[in-house]
């Protein structure tokens, strides 16, 4: 292996490189949503992409979510491949008959005839103070409806890699980023890669507690991790990236090592990616435990605006040390 | 040609006697259109095949062999089939789930079509869609689609798709026009009126077709939509055209919507067209239609677009006879629809997880089964893009 000097860059900036690549490697793919043109994006990710692809392929919309969603889904029922920016998931909400009803049903509903060739990201998760209809956490809601596909990096490198997967995906792909991630510097290299979905990344290696997130809470979890480390309980956390597909294979063969399992979902509780995962390590790893599979979720209640009661509201590290001495019967 | 005046009742309380209200002027039947005569026995022909397809599905309805919502299209027939006939077989078109006419007269056979509805594995859709979802890629057929409106900003994007495709992607000029179908209910859905701004904001070439029946279920329009006897009127705040067309008579709509099309075709600016029909069933098999009058029915069967196209013929010399023989014909294709569905299997059980996904991490079948284990080994190859194998 030759020493490459390693090369540092935002999220945001990695998500930017994957789809110029791809753009420029298919022109099919275009991207379009509020902002992301002549404003450089509401968060800035798309910054640049207009002088480079010109206004035909980075297209300002109006704010008409349910409109553009659904053109989007016209065009990718053609063959084009568009991307497509949600401001914040939140503001998916609108359009919620487009995405749900047509882009993963599309396949289905016409017996293999039309499918759906397109990527829906922006951000998601609370963390803001930006309130109860600002903050929402899409993942227990949308993944569960099949036929798309769901993809949630916790990192500028895996934003790069199942971005570039994303856009290259014959099935509908729900990307969720983190707007309080999207600052967050990591190395990723000049070479293209690509990361396949359903595969987690093996975030931590531990022997006594496997920790199972998705997205910003994998942070969260590695936080609660180190903590526990100087309790003398060794966590494996597993950063799942996609959460359809589920890499089952990853959870179950860890969770048959360690013999305990904590999940942690930013989403809310009841019908979840993680009340999905206890079912399955119950089912799959039944006589491997030696307690119930622990969850920690947000807070079952609307995103509180004040900051003390949000971070409370969040899944954090304080709170998922806690469900793991209680599951390792430590409490 | 003759104005059609269909006078407005106002007075609270009574029946609509015209359930469309005054037209605005410029309603017009075209007399003598120079349509070919073999062309137009092409869409008597058409319209007949819908028509007896559809009172056939009725009675396979009440038969139990047709199951969930099934909606005919009898007396909007010159609708579909003058539109159809106005536009290219590579122009896309979508619309709502009243779509068997559509389908056929796209070209899609009757019993593809009717084995869809039978739920059988030789439909269109395999037996996945339904009455509501006859899908036909060979045909440039987009769907019918369940939820109101929802098809209208798929019609945007297959305009957006089509001219991206044709200036972007392949370098050349935008070629293609979109016919989107909706309901006149249909315009009072916040998804149409964001899909009809962008249509004109990003000049885009596409037609809305609404086929104004002058209902949404029970709800006649002056009931539910604001200036409801002018909708056309509505495209004016999109800075496009709104156009009226009597879509009872078939050489009409066709020779109104083939200069619309073209004139899309070169502009790439949409057009919103008022299609006046009227459907003479109940909004699905379950409606006894109380919310009208046999005098008005009977009023808009008199303008039967079956006996217009017709009358047209004979005028240029169709015999009677010509006439039953292709009510014949149509009855004969029908019933070996009929037969052919029938015999057509139910599909497999195994289809049950088929066409979820186009990529497969495994086999799927559920969510968070072990076969869907991640790992390289199950990573989906990535073929080189190639827009002639890919694109439509
Ligand atoms: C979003 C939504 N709301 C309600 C319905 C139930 N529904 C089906 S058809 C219909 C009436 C639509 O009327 P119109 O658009 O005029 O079409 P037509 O049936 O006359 O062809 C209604 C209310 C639906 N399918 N979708
Ligand atoms: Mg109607």
């Amino acid at each position: 292996m030759t020493a490459v000097a390693a090369r540092e860059i935002e999220f945001r900036d990695a998500l930017r490189e994957a789809m110029s690549e791809e753009m420029r490697r298919d022109t099919r793919v275009m991207l379009l949503g509020e902002e992301v043109a002549q404003y450089n994006g509401a968060y800035k990710v798309s910054r640049g992409m207009l002088d480079e692809f010109g206004p035909r392929r980075v297209i300002d919309t109006p704010i008409s979510e349910s409109g553009f969603a659904g053109m989007a889904i016209g065009a990718a029922m053609l063959g084009l491949r568009p991307i497509v920016e949600f401001m914040s998931w939140s503001f998916s909400l609108v359009a919620a008959d487009q995405i749900l009803n047509n882009a993963p049903k599309m396949l289905y509903m016409s017996g293999g005839q039309f499918g759906c060739p397109i990527v829906f990201r922006g951000n998601d998760g609370a963390g803001g103070q930006l309130g109860s209809t600002h903050s929402w956490s899409v993942e227990g809601l949308y993944s569960n409806v099949p036929g798309l596909t769901m993809a949630i990096p916790s990192n500028p490198y895996d934003a790069k890699g199942l971005m570039k997967t994303a856009i290259r995906c014959d099935d509908p792909v729900f990307f969720l980023e983190s707007e309080r991630l999207l600052g967050m510097k990591g190395e990723v290299p000049e070479e293209e890669y690509l990361i396949p979905f359903g595969q987690a990344r093996v975030a931590r290696r531990g022997d006594d507690c496997t920790i199972v997130a998705f997205g910003r809470p994998v942070h969260l979890a590695l936080e609660a991790a180190e903590a526990l480390a100087k309790e003398g309980v060794s966590c494996e956390v597993l950063d799942m990236r996609t959460i359809r597909p589920l890499d089952a294979g990853s959870i179950v063969s860890s969770v048959r090592r360690t013999g305990a399992c904590v999940v942690v979902d930013q989403s809310w509780s009841f019908g979840s990616p993680g009340s999905e995962v206890a079912s399955l390590v119950h089912r799959e790893c039944f006589d491997d435990l030696d307690n119930h599979v622990h969850r920690v979720h947000s807070a079952d209640v609307p995103t509180p605006y004040a900051h003390a009661l949000e971070q409370e509201y969040l899944p954090n590290p304080r709170r998922i040390c806690e469900a793991v001495r209680s599951c390792l019967y430590r409490a | 040609m003759a104005n059609r005046d269909r006078p407005q009742t106002e007075a609270p309380g009574e029946p609509f006697m015209n359930v469309h209200g005054a037209p605005p002027s410029g309603v017009v039947r075209h007399e003598h259109p120079t349509v070919d005569a073999a062309l137009a026995r092409a869409w008597l022909r058409q319209m007949l095949l819908i028509r007896e397809f559809e009172l056939r599905c009725m009675q396979a309805y009440q038969d139990k062999k047709i199951g969930g919502f099934c909606h005919v299209y009898i007396g909007q027939e010159a609708v579909a089939v003058g539109c159809v006939a106005a536009v290219e077989a590579t122009d896309p078109i979508v619309t709502a789930y009243r779509d068997h006419g559509h389908a056929l007269a796209r070209g899609m056979e009757a019993r593809h079509c009717m084995a869809e509805m039978f739920g059988r594995a030789g439909g269109c859709a395999k037996g996945k869609g339904g009455s509501m979802h006859m899908f036909d890629r060979a045909h440039n057929l987009f769907g019918g689609h369940g939820i109101v409106g929802a098809q209208v900003p798929l019609g945007v994007g297959l305009a957006f798709g089509t001219k991206y495709l044709d200036e972007v992607v392949n370098g050349g000029r935008s070629s293609r026009v979109t016919l989107a179908f909706l309901g006149d209910g249909a315009l009072n859905q916040g998804s149409v009126h964001e899909a009809m701004n962008l249509a004109g904001l990003f000049d885009l070439p596409i037609v809305f077709v609404c086929e104004n029946n002058g209902y949404s279920m029970g709800t006649a329009i002056a009931r539910g939509t604001t200036m409801g006897h002018n909708i056309s009127a509505k495209a004016a705040a999109y800075g496009y055209e709104g156009l009226v067309i009597d879509g009872m008579d078939v050489l009409t709509v066709y020779a109104e919507m083939k200069a619309i099309v073209e004139r899309v075709r070169s502009t790439c600016r949409p057009v919103f067209v008022d299609m006046r029909t009227y459907r003479y069933k109940g909004h699905s098999m379950s409606d006894p239609r109380k919310y009208r009058t046999r005098e008005e029915e009977e009023q808009y069967e008199m303008d039967d677009p079956i006996g217009a196209i017709k009358g047209h013929l004979e005028a240029r010399g169709m015999t009677e006879e010509e006439f039953k023989a292709l009510q014949r014909d149509v009855r004969t294709e029908v019933r070996g629809a009929m037969e052919w569905s029938e015999s057509s299997p139910a599909p497999p059980v195994a289809d049950l997880y088929r066409d979820v996904y186009i990529e497969r991490w495994g086999t799927y079948t559920g969510s968070s089964q072990p076969e869907m284990l991640g790992g390289a080994e199950n990573a989906p190859q990535f073929q080189a893009f190639d827009p002639k194998a890919d694109l439509l």
